[in-house]
């Protein structure tokens, strides 16, 4: 199988990745604060590919993931603070959690096209931040404390997890499905294409490593407030996704990682950052509206001699 | 009679909403464009009139004037360098610009000046009128009064002018007005000018009476304003109006129930009724897609 | 009744808003029949398209396929009733590659799980392999296997719509519903398209209902046509008898008439 020495490519590559770093962290060379970096890093890329198989694989338009995100930071912390549960238990549940609110979200919601959808999953996204809000047995406005357990191993696991699921599911006929939906919904349900089912299935799986996402989050932080998840929060992931390029998995991540560096740079200077992040984004689309990589994948840059698909 | 009061104090924050509904429904008429940079020149708007109060002394209704001219200009000039490149592109990009154009606005203001509030100098006499034996604010009936007087000068000028013509016809087919000798660019124009004048009102008016503003103040509102244009019926002038003045009483009266935390997730909750139940709204019209 | 009646129309009609687009439309095909549908522009014959493959609901009457009821059904259940079209203005899958464009149609022929694509089980691999080797034989008939990389938006007109035929025969389609199959096309790709349908035909024992707007097309190779206008049928029958019907003539006047 072709794809299978892509895989294996992968998976030398991540298992290098993790070892070096943590070589690094263990000999101190990597000290916290760069840790704390690159945990952000990891977090930031789960959010971005989760996000990249709603908008750019099934071409649904969410503004509201920092929804889904909220839901795992707050149940995983629940279970691990309030129910003393172990780490791997409350990401589980974070993210299970997450799963079953964007399910019930998805369902109603997804008939919905374009802006409409757009303007609704961030309606949502704030019910779901306002809920948080007002139960005090999570520590309403004031937030929840949370004790630091994330590792770099944690995160880089979580990162891992991400891409290979998604990059399954799109590299198959449930992924071609949800493309097609994209691509053109009418033509994809006359196709025979069950077009609701992928995409409430698409949007399922995005918010599950939302919340894996935000209960790493939250176990990285000493606490956890609901003003964290707003929509900005939102703005931020879509940000990723669509700088990359809409439909490149491979994009999201440089653009998550190269954008993470540049919060982290302007760390002391939020307003510049904020600007910055908006010029680019008008930018991108007012000159690139594919973004870096379109819906091409970094793999497909290094195939020579071979016409351009897809995938490889 | 405190549900009077309550009643009052709803249709002052709904005639808020109102005033910026009508520039987003207007505007997404027109290009079909959730132009969410809306709510932010609501927010210039709010911080012109100010600077023109506090610093040169000058009344409410020049304020007023000023802030609406200098917010038809602001809104022209982010048509022209933002959005118009964007006329072909999908929808999704262009939604994605607006959301780029509105966080510029935002951290711009605070770059310049700092995220800190300001308190809105008292510009108008503060008294009372008794109807009924109800007290209300003489600053809510001059609400109310402008927000009227406004929105019939906007019905005039899109129901009896030229240019109100040219962005009815625009608005209904943009390439029969121009095969028709209508200058689309410069109506789409208009119609950001107008959309953004009343923005600019609204912020005068939110801070005469709340007296206090911010650089991110024009986010919720904004959302909200939205959210009163989609119920009403995206598209529709009277159903910007209606829904406006509805989403601020129903916010009002969330609150006087005793819960005002929840008072923004009642927004929220409306839209998504009204995007899953009807989402044409009450005014609006059903469209299908050409297969 | 015939026993080979695959398709049936009974007093179908649509309306958008008080306007009636469609009304008491009969029709009827057989199994193994190549129909046409003609009519002037606007007189309904893509909303009829619409209304058999489920994307409207006709306001009255019903249409059974195969025996079945559609009513209610979703296009993408219509489908997989075995029905299965082309549109007008192509709708091809344009950022996926000429191969993953058949793919999509051929989602039914595998059944792994989402489940095993993820985990990458066997049952994946097989169906995957089996999905890539069936579109590639439909990709070969059409002569558009050597184009399989090819970004679907990249290929040339007149491959498009080849590429638009080969996507719904993919989706194994007992009835397909070709909708101006030849538009845009010069003389010589039309005598070509001709050809192929007539191949496919054969080959896959399919039953067509053709939309089109060149009468020389449609009067060369339907066994029978019916006849729109103004949302109405106004007649039915032979090439022969269509030619000479009155009221098609009425209807056509001051049309282009490309035959």
């Amino acid at each position: 199988m072709k794809k299978s020495k892509a895989f294996w490519v992968f998976s030398a590559l991540a298992l290098v990745i993790y070892a070096v770093v943590q070589g690094l962290i263990s000999s101190g060379i990597i000290d916290l604060y760069y840790q704390n970096i690159l945990v952000q890093m990891c977090i930031n890329i789960m959010l971005a590919v989760s996000l990249h198989i709603v908008i750019g694989i099934t071409g649904q338009f969410s503004i509201g993931h920092a929804g889904f995100m909220a839901v795992g930071a707050y149940f995983s912390a629940i279970a691990t603070m309030k129910l003393g549960l172990p780490l791997p238990v409350g990401l589980a549940l974070g993210a299970g959690v997450a799963a079953l609110a964007g399910l019930l979200v998805g369902l109603p919601t997804l008939r919905l096209k374009g802006d409409y959808l757009a303007i609704a999953t961030l309606g949502f996204a704030e019910i779901i931040r306002i809920i948080f809000l007002n139960v005090d047995y999570v520590g309403g406005a004031a937030g929840m404390v949370v004790t630091n357990m994330t590792t770099w191993t944690y995160a880089f696991a979580g990162v891992v997890i991400t891409i290979i699921v998604i990059s399954n599911f799109t590299n198959s006929r449930h992924g071609r499905g949800a493309i097609s939906i994209r691509e053109d919904e009418i033509a994809a349900d006359a196709m025979g294409i069950n077009t609701t089912y992928y995409k409430v299935v698409a949007f399922t799986i995005g918010s599950l490593f939302a919340g894996l996402a935000g209960a790493i989050y939250a176990h990285n932080f000493f606490i956890i407030q609901p003003t964290t998840f707003n929509f900005l929060k939102s703005f931020d992931i879509l940000i990723y996704v669509v700088l990359g390029g809409l439909g490149s998995l491979s994009g999201s991540v440089i653009a998550a990682i190269f954008l993470t560096m540049v919060t982290a740079f302007l760390a002391n200077f939020p307003e510049t950052r904020m600007i910055i992040y908006s010029l680019v984004l008008i930018l991108v689309m007012l000159y690139r509206p594919t973004g870096l990589m379109g819906t091409k994948e970094i793999t497909s840059l290094f195939k020579f001699g071979k016409k351009g698909g897809t995938k490889p | 009679m405190e549900w009077i009061q309550q009643l009052v104090n709803g249709i002052s924050l709904g005639s808020i909403y109102a005033l910026i509904a009508l520039g987003y429904t207007m505007v997404y008429g027109i290009i079909k464009l959730i132009n969410f940079a809306h709510g932010d020149v609501f927010m210039l708007g709010a911080f012109i009139g100010f600077y023109a109060i506090a610093r040169w002394d000058i009344g409410f209704f020049p304020a007023l004037i000023i802030s609406m001219v200098l917010c038809a200009i602001i809104g022209v000039i982010i048509e022209r360098v933002a959005y118009k490149r964007l006329r072909n592109a999908t929808r999704i990009a262009a939604l994605i610009t607006a959301i780029g154009v509105s966080l510029l606005i935002e951290y711009t203001v605070i770059f310049f000046r700092g995220a800190s509030p300001e308190a809105y100098p008292e510009v108008l006499p503060k008294t009372y009128i008794d109807i009924f034996g109800v007290s209300i604010s003489s600053i809510s009936i001059l609400i109310l009064a402008v927000t009227v007087v406004l929105m019939i000068l906007l019905q005039f000028i899109v129901h009896k002018t030229k240019i109100g013509k040219a962005m009815r016809a625009v608005s209904l087919d943009p390439d029969a007005a121009r095969l028709m000798g209508i200058n689309v660019d410069n109506t789409i124009s208009a119609t950001f000018a107008i959309g953004s004048a009343l923005a600019g009102a609204a912020g005068v008016i939110f801070g005469v009476y709340y007296t206090r503003i911010e650089p991110l103040m024009g986010v919720l509102p904004g959302l909200k304003a939205f959210i009163a244009a989609v119920f009403g019926g995206i598209g529709s002038i009277p159903g910007a109006m209606v829904g406006g003045l509805s989403l601020g009483v129903v916010e009002t009266v969330v609150s006087a129930l005793g819960f005002s935390l929840w008072r923004d997730a009642a927004a929220f909750v409306i839209l998504i009724l009204i995007l899953i139940l009807k989402p044409s709204g009450i005014f609006g019209k059903n469209t299908r897609e050409k297969v | 009744m015939t026993s080979n009646l695959l398709l049936k129309a009974e007093n179908v009609g649509i309306q958008f808003g008080g306007l009636k687009a469609v009304q008491n439309v009969n029709m009827y095909l057989n199994q193994g029949e190549l129909v046409g549908l003609i009519g002037p522009n606007g007189a309904g014959k893509t909303t009829t398209f619409n209304m058999i493959t489920g994307v409207y609901q006709p306001t009255v009457g019903a249409i059974t396929f195969a025996g079945r009821n559609l009513k209610g059904l979703k296009p993408y259940q219509v489908t997989k009733q075995g029905m299965s079209r082309t549109f007008q203005n192509i709708r091809l899958f344009k950022d996926l590659s000429v191969l993953d464009n058949v793919k999509v149609a051929n989602h039914n022929i595998a059944k792994h799980s989402i489940v095993s694509s993820i985990l990458r089980l066997p049952s994946h691999f097989s169906g995957e392999a089996k999905m890539e080797q069936e579109s590639i034989e439909f990709l070969k008939i059409f002569g558009l296997d050597v184009y399989k990389d090819e970004m679907a938006k990249n290929l040339p007109y007149g491959m498009q719509r080849r590429l638009e035929i080969a996507r719904a025969l993919a989706a194994k389609p007992k009835l397909l519903l070709l909708d101006e199959p030849a538009a845009g096309m010069n003389p010589q790709e039309t005598h070509d398209l001709m050809e192929l349908i007539a191949f496919i035909r054969k080959e896959f024992n399919l039953t067509i209902l053709l939309i089109e707007h060149d009468m020389h097309l449609v009067m060369g190779i339907c066994e029978r046509i019916y006849v729109l206008d103004h949302g109405q049928l106004i007649a039915d029958g032979t090439a022969e008898e269509i030619r000479n019907n009155p009221k098609v003539i009425e209807a056509y006047l001051g049309e282009e008439v490309t035959d």
